[in-house]
């Protein structure tokens, strides 16, 4: 940790990764400062040696905090889940509990690999790939969330899986995806965009936003 | 999803295999499958999650089909991610890839290693992930779940 004592977030602005772990720590109420780290400049700061050290995986976000650091924002957020309780992340019905992972791992291994900047590298920078497994990720999407959702993804109440859903409807949005085929994932994601810590961890609103993205 | 594996369970069925490992750690907890402390819990996940998001899907069926084939991208990915995670093992594994109890992260092991061999990608440079799989696939429940032994395995590829 640095020596405000306060965690620190290794995030780039539109990492959909990044936000993720962003609402959780804005939920929670934890202080936090974040080291920009961008994936595009300078061939990618994530590749340099210094990030390396961070995290091996060469890839954001990571955390800093309590003593150690640690990446991938699904073991992120489960460990502020369990070491700062309040308010919930995880349902505490354990089937509900489960189909909060089901969405949050449909989204986060299912979809966001299948899109993101080295995927894209590999097929050629074909964005139609990139359209097509967010499209067919959020038709299957659409179909679990019929079973499972209220006014958020699970039930009522904010989950892991509606910090999974918004980044990746803003990225299905960048990649001009239609949402017209799925008006639950859609309401949803409208609903989360009113709450003041999706709000501040959004995109537009970081650091490291570019003065041309920032509102 | 379309994808396997899918669990019926309790009245309910679950998918995404970290999901599905994760509501039979909760409701059927012992053996333990995740760290109690909570830092190696944590580290667990990481691991996990790094094979199940970060190497997979950039090596699996869906991914082969859409880079046209190219086995050199999955090896690649393979070879990418086995780096990354060598080195994390060297700050979190003993017997196994968090200390001597087996975790969530070694089921995720074992079958990604796998891959890699069916891949033939060079395994030589990754003494941690060899040793570790190697003690792993002493324990029964390793070898009864084994591809070569199920149901469905081709006589051809079934020991």
């Amino acid at each position: 940790m640095d020596s405000s004592g306060r965690p620190v977030l290794y995030s780039y602005f539109r990492s959909s990764c990044s936000w993720r772990v962003r609402i959780a720590l804005a939920l929670k109420g934890i202080a936090y400062d974040q080291e920009p780290v961008n994936l595009l400049k300078d061939g990618g700061q994530q590749f340099s040696t210094e990030f390396q050290a961070v995290n091996p995986m060469q890839q954001v976000p990571a955390l800093k905090i309590d003593g150690i650091i640690l990446s991938q924002s699904l073991a992120i957020i489960q460990y502020l889940e369990e070491t700062r309780p309040n308010p919930r992340l995880l349902p505490q019905d354990l089937k509900k509990r489960a189909q909060a992972r089901m969405i949050s791992d449909h989204i986060v291994s299912g979809i966001q690999p299948l899109q993101n900047l080295t995927f894209l590298k590999q097929v050629g920078e074909k964005m139609e790939w990139a359209q097509h497994n967010i499209t067919c990720g959020f038709k299957a999407l659409e179909q679990i969330l019929q079973h499972t959702a209220g006014r958020y993804c699970i039930g009522d109440e904010v989950s892991m899986a509606d910090l999974c859903l918004v980044p990746q409807v803003h990225n299905a949005e960048r990649f001009k995806v239609d949402l017209a085929p799925y008006p639950t994932i859609t309401r949803i994601n409208k609903a989360l965009l009113e709450l003041e810590a999706f709000q501040v961890s959004h995109p537009c609103r970081q650091p490291d936003t570019p003065a041309e993205l920032r509102t | 999803m379309q994808q396997v594996p899918a669990l019926k369970i309790d009245g309910i069925i679950l998918s995404q295999s970290l999901a599905i490992i994760q509501y039979l750690e909760e409701t059927r907890p012992n053996p333990r499958l995740l760290p109690q402390d909570l830092k190696k819990r944590a580290q667990a996940r990481m691991i996990s999650d790094h094979i199940v998001s970060g190497i997979q899907p950039l090596q699996n069926l869906t991914f082969l089909k859409q880079v046209g084939e190219k086995m050199e991208w999955a090896q690649h990915n393979i070879t990418c991610g086995f780096k990354a995670l060598e080195q994390i093992l060297q700050h979190t594994a003993g017997r196994y890839c968090i200390g001597d109890e087996v975790s969530m992260a070694d089921l995720c092991l074992v079958p990604q290693v796998h891959n890699a061999e069916r891949f033939k990608v060079d395994l030589a440079p990754y003494p941690t992930i060899t040793r570790i799989n190697k003690a792993l696939l002493e324990l029964e429940a390793f070898q009864v779940s084994h591809p070569c032994r199920q149901p469905d395995t081709p006589a051809e590829l079934r020991t």
